[in-house]
């Protein structure tokens, strides 16, 4: 630790403490902590194996469990033979729905403040079935082996129901229109009139098939009871919630479950509370004993929806300058009666271009399947894929450059809403990213270039994602007498760097050294409502920091001494800086924390405050924003796509950590890369099982099919957003599937609109 | 999965004696065999370990003899094989990954069972090479990934292997060690076609053992060459591939041996497209031709049909850049 040297620099001024037109002052200072590539402060525990993931917290006494899944979509539980099984060596019960104990649903997550389900099934309560793969035993053994074995002892046969799992069965059987905070429907203008008259203009269906999570670490929980106080050690990206959705399952209070999760491998909005934790407590309850409950990589497809099949079509009217004047994006997604979860594609349509007019629409088809849940850029990894081929097409339908077009198309107020742009700097990472990536030098004839066998083209997309705030942020600061802040948040680190850039971000607020400040998350007792979703966590956290440093700042001002320095001086007059404060515009007025609590007579002060409501979402239209440029290879005679070179030139804010942000930009270009290319949860619609539930079947990129991604960002900080960072967490995702599909295009002139492009659909 | 023993085979004759009982599996690498056992799937009562056996690399009558316990990695890398047989080294190393390679045998790459994942998922779907008789769900099922070739209406699964293909193609031999002594089948011999009976996937008798391959000389004045199609670019199984060796002089093509793999539920020896190719003109239209005389046959189901002109497009392709190798 280093000492705090007395030579006063500037002081910071403290965050507003309200965000509807408040701007950080951290935002834009340069110079400090932020911005600079530190490593994971977790990287060296994670190499050593040191860093303990749910399933490797040891607890005395623990059994182990394995599920048993249902082999049919819908229908009853007809006989159900659990002799043998109970019977395997080692096992300590078999629980089905006869005797499960008595457990409320989950509230589903968003459907209220703290509800973190997946959704609102009876949990083995009944002999009902609702989807194929749903859990019907859970058997509790000595060791996993044994439970698995005694698992495969279950014997049960079925009365068959109606089960709708083909999508054209569910599309003729009527649809809702979807909600997703709001119905999800918007009309500007005649937008069909608007396209009819269109000088040019495009008019076409993109679809895309399931896709499932695939998180490194699969999903598993290690839990005790002791009496009515359940300990749950969770792989979960929202603690709190977690622990609120238990406590309401099993009728204990919130206070009563303490769920801790410190080590995440990867969420990716897979990792809410879904059936597999509620059985393990249950389990636990019924047999008097800690359940550890890890699921195969199997259980992983049957048990956690991923992103909804969709059907988009997407109509763009335009002028013969390109201008648009008709923006139409409608289409079907389906889902469950047990979910309320949309896939909601239309929602870039909002804010990507300007146009006249606007029908924005997402119907609701139902399936009887595993409820689809959010997926890593819900709705904007398979919308912004529609919505950005479609562009090429109209691009190439005009004999335009689709970089130019899209410029032509720069909304100047938020296209939907008239909102004004918190930070919007597209038009900078096209030009930007076009220069670094040689768009100047592509051929624009599509199947024009070719090396070989080989068809070489280049494609562009735009990629967004909204700057999410969730009401619910809270942080605690406590403060020592060494001057040593410990900042505590319910937050979640699940490897995208949480830790690492919130403790630069303290430290650089608080006026400290990195090392001395440390963030403390993924933990329920911890204060705050932050779940690690919809990329929100630096803001929220960002915000409730502010809130907490001035409610930090009231408080060291009252223990000041009257020959402090400080003594007098209002909050609005501080800043903070070298360990300590200072008063802004006289900044030999200062003392360190460590001499105001020393004069106090303290050990330590600590505080807590809520961040206030996320209103600059509200006054502002805020994005983070990329231009993806790509270029892939086409094998002529296969029709195998190679990825060659890709380019993300990011508009995101501030950027906090680029070692821990290019980390989770890369991420999500490779999974737009597989989502382009590959990915693909096949079902048997027959049956509506999953065939290909597991990492050998189900295609994810592997490390040839990745070239080196490069990266640029703007890096000009959001004022209205805290330390002036929108997330990026999703947006990689987002436009990195079209950027693939557009220079396939360009290299074939081959439109397909059907993901995945695999080679038959390119031969 | 189930319970059961574990033994270590010394030798052959050690490995036959203790594989004769009922409900004896052989344990090579294990990369294929384990999963099958966790699935419950494979359902034996010993396994009989058989990695101690010769995994010799040697040569033999200018041609060569593979220890059927040499590990994929080991075959790939020998310098014999990659000096005279690169197709095989090609194909072993297109398959899989560097950590399975480095497990999986000779012997096991080729008795391993197919990926079709009705066979896979004992819970969810029947299946005749699980339950002979019960009925096949991928005939009428998601079979993009299925056999245009050789397959019945009991079975449409394909054999994976890559290994299988190159020897396929380059009249490997493979040596049978049983309780009733010794023989030789030709590699292409020792799959079955399923007909009604897709559960008997190999000629091998009961506790019979693969203990070697051999491999003869390279046809002289040939080139060879594997091609591997894929949904990316590893880790994944074959579309369709295509093991080649040909011999072109003077434009005319005067040795071919072609093999096909992900069409068929065996390494497909393409012996209709061979006998069409020789002594004729070695050009792109005679290859398509001879892709084309050997696909007539070719049974594409709901999903799979796109491996019809796959097949035909990559032996042309293959074959082409072999014969230009020779011009």
């Amino acid at each position: 630790m280093s000492k705090p040297d007395n030579t006063v620099k500037d002081a910071l001024a403290l965050g507003p403490e309200n965000w509807a037109d408040g701007e950080d002052p951290l935002a834009r200072r340069r110079g400090g902590r932020i911005g600079a590539p530190v490593s994971r402060l977790d990287g060296p525990l994670k190499v050593r194996g040191k860093a303990p993931f749910a399933a490797e917290f040891p607890v005395e006494g623990m059994a182990y469990a394995a599920l048993v899944f249902s082999t049919i979509a819908k229908g009853r539980i007809a006989t159900l033979d659990t002799a043998a099984a109970e019977a395997a060596p080692g096992v300590v019960l078999v629980m089905t729905y006869r005797n499960a104990p008595r457990m409320r649903p989950m509230q589903q997550f968003d459907s209220s403040e703290k509800a973190g389900g997946a959704d609102t099934l009876p949990i083995m309560q009944d002999e009902h079935v609702y989807w194929n793969g749903q859990p019907i035993a859970l058997v509790l053994a000595e060791t996993q082996e044994q439970a698995d074995h005694a698992a495969s002892l279950v014997r049960v046969t079925y009365e068959p129901g109606h089960a709708v799992t083909s999508f054209a069965e569910a599309k003729a059987n009527g649809t809702d229109t979807g909600d997703f905070h709001g119905p999800l429907h918007l009309e500007i203008g005649d937008a069909e009139e608007a396209l009819r008259a269109a000088a040019v203009s495009v008019d076409v269906t993109y679809r895309t098939p399931p896709h499932n999570h695939n998180a490194i670490e699969p999903h598993a929980t290690t839990l005790a009871w002791h009496g009515d106080e359940l300990v749950v050690h969770d792989a979960t990206q929202l603690v709190t919630h977690t622990a609120w959705t238990l406590a309401h399952i099993f009728g204990v209070d919130e206070s009563q479950v303490h769920v801790t999760s410190p080590f995440v491998g990867g969420g990716f909005g897979g990792k809410l509370v879904a059936q597999h934790q509620v059985l393990g407590a249950a389990a636990a309850r019924l047999a008097g004993r800690p359940v550890r409950i890890a699921l195969p990589r199997e259980g992983v497809y049957r048990l956690i929806g991923g992103r909804a099949r969709t059907e988009q079509r997407v109509a763009i009217g335009a002028s013969e300058e390109g201008r648009f004047t008709a923006l139409i994006h409608t289409g079907t997604s389906a889902t469950t009666r047990h979910s309320a979860w949309p896939e909601p594609f239309m929602l870039a349509a909002h804010s990507h271009y300007a146009a006249e007019t606007f029908l924005l629409d997402l119907q609701t088809a139902y399936v009887d399947m595993v409820a689809n849940g959010s997926m890593r850029a819900p709705g904007g990894a398979v919308g912004v894929y529609a919505l950005e081929c479609t562009v090429d097409e109209v691009a190439a339908k005009l004999g335009m450059d689709p970089v130019e077009l899209r410029i032509r198309n720069e909304p100047a107020t938020g296209p939907t809403d008239g909102r004004p742009f918190s930070s919007r700097h597209v038009v900078e990472a096209w030009r930007t990213g076009a220069e670094r990536f040689g768009w100047a030098g592509r051929n624009p004839a599509p199947g024009a270039v070719r090396d070989g066998e080989w068809l070489v083209g280049m494609g562009c997309a735009a990629a967004s994602h909204p700057y999410v705030r969730m009401p619910g942020g809270a942080a605690r600061i406590t403060l020592t007498d060494k001057g040593l802040a410990r900042v505590e948040v319910a937050a979640h680190d699940m490897g995208m760097g949480t830790e690492t850039a919130q403790t630069q971000v303290a430290a650089e607020r608080l006026g400290l050294e990195p090392g001395q400040v440390s963030f403390r998350y993924g933990d329920s007792a911890l204060p705050g409502l932050v779940p690690a979703a919809g990329s929100q966590q630096s803001a929220s956290i960002g915000a409730a920091v502010v809130a907490a440093q001035h409610a930090l700042v009231a408080e060291l001002l009252k223990l000041v001494s009257d020959d402090s320095p400080l003594a007098g001086l209002e909050a609005d007059e501080i800043g903070a800086v070298n360990g300590g404060l200072a008063k802004l515009d006289e900044p030999e007025r200062y003392e360190s924390y460590a001499s105001i609590l020393a004069g106090a007579g303290r050990d330590e002060v600590s505080v807590e405050a809520s961040g206030p409501p996320p209103l600059e979402m509200m006054n502002w239209s805020m994005h983070s924003f990329g231009a993806m440029f790509c270029e892939v290879r086409v094998n002529a005679v296969t029709g195998e796509t190679r990825v060659s070179r890709f380019l993300g030139s990011i508009d995101c804010g501030r950027v906090l950590n680029p070692k821990t942000a290019g980390s989770q930009l890369r991420g999500g270009i490779v999974m737009g890369l597989g989502l382009a290319l590959m990915e693909e949860t096949q079902f048997d619609e027959r049956r509506g099982r999953i065939l290909n539930a597991s990492l050998a079947e189900y295609h994810v990129p592997v490390h040839l099919d990745v070239p080196e991604i490069d990266l640029i960002w703007t890096d000009l900080p959001d004022p209205h957003a805290p330390a002036g960072a929108r997330g990026i967490g999703e947006l990689g995702i987002t436009g990195a599937g079209a950027a693939v599909a557009n220079a396939i295009f360009n290299a074939t002139g081959k439109r397909v609109r059907d993901l995945p492009l695999t080679p038959d659909k390119l031969l | 999965m189930i319970p059961f023993t574990y033994a270590r085979a010394e030798n052959a004759a050690d490995a036959v004696r203790l594989g004769a009982a009922d409900g004896v599996k052989y344990l090579g690498g294990g990369t294929n065999l384990v999963d099958l056992l966790r699935e419950s799937i494979e359902r034996p009562t010993t396994l009989v370990d058989v990695t101690g056996l010769s995994s010799a690399i040697e040569e033999r009558d200018a041609g060569l003899l593979i220890g059927a316990a040499a590990r994929n990695t080991a075959v790939a890398e020998h310098r014999l094989v990659r000096t005279r047989y690169p197709v095989l080294s090609r194909a072993i190393s297109s398959g899989a990954s560097a950590q399975i390679r480095n497990m999986a045998t000779v012997g096991g790459n080729l008795l391993q069972r197919t990926r079709c994942p009705y066979f896979y998922d004992a819970d969810g779907f029947r299946c005749n090479k699980r339950n002979p008789g019960e009925g096949c769900d991928a005939v009428d099922g998601s079979n993009r990934t299925h056999a245009i070739l050789g397959a019945s209406s009991a079975c449409v699964a394909v054999h994976p292997s890559d290994l299988g293909v190159a020897l396929a193609a380059l009249d490997a031999d493979v040596h049978l060690h049983g309780t009733t002594g010794n023989r030789t089948v030709p590699l292409t011999e020792l799959h079955r076609l399923p007909g009604d009976r897709p559960d008997v996937e190999t000629v091998l008798e009961p506790g019979e053992l693969i203990t070697a391959i051999e491999l003869p000389a390279p046809p002289p004045a040939t080139r060879s060459a594997y091609r591997k199609v894929r949904d990316r670019a590893s880790y994944a199984f074959a579309l369709v591939s295509v093991a080649a060796v040909l011999g072109v002089e003077d434009g005319r093509v005067t040795a071919a041996r072609i093999a096909l793999g992900g069409v068929a539920p065996k390494p497909w020896r393409a012996r209709t497209a061979e006998a069409a190719l020789l002594g004729g003109p070695a050009t792109e239209q005679a290859f398509r031709a001879a892709a084309e005389a050997e696909l007539a046959d070719a049974k594409p189901l709901r999903d799979n049909g796109f491996k019809v002109e796959l097949a035909a497009r990559t032996i042309t392709a293959v074959l082409g850049r072999l014969a230009r190798e020779q011009a």
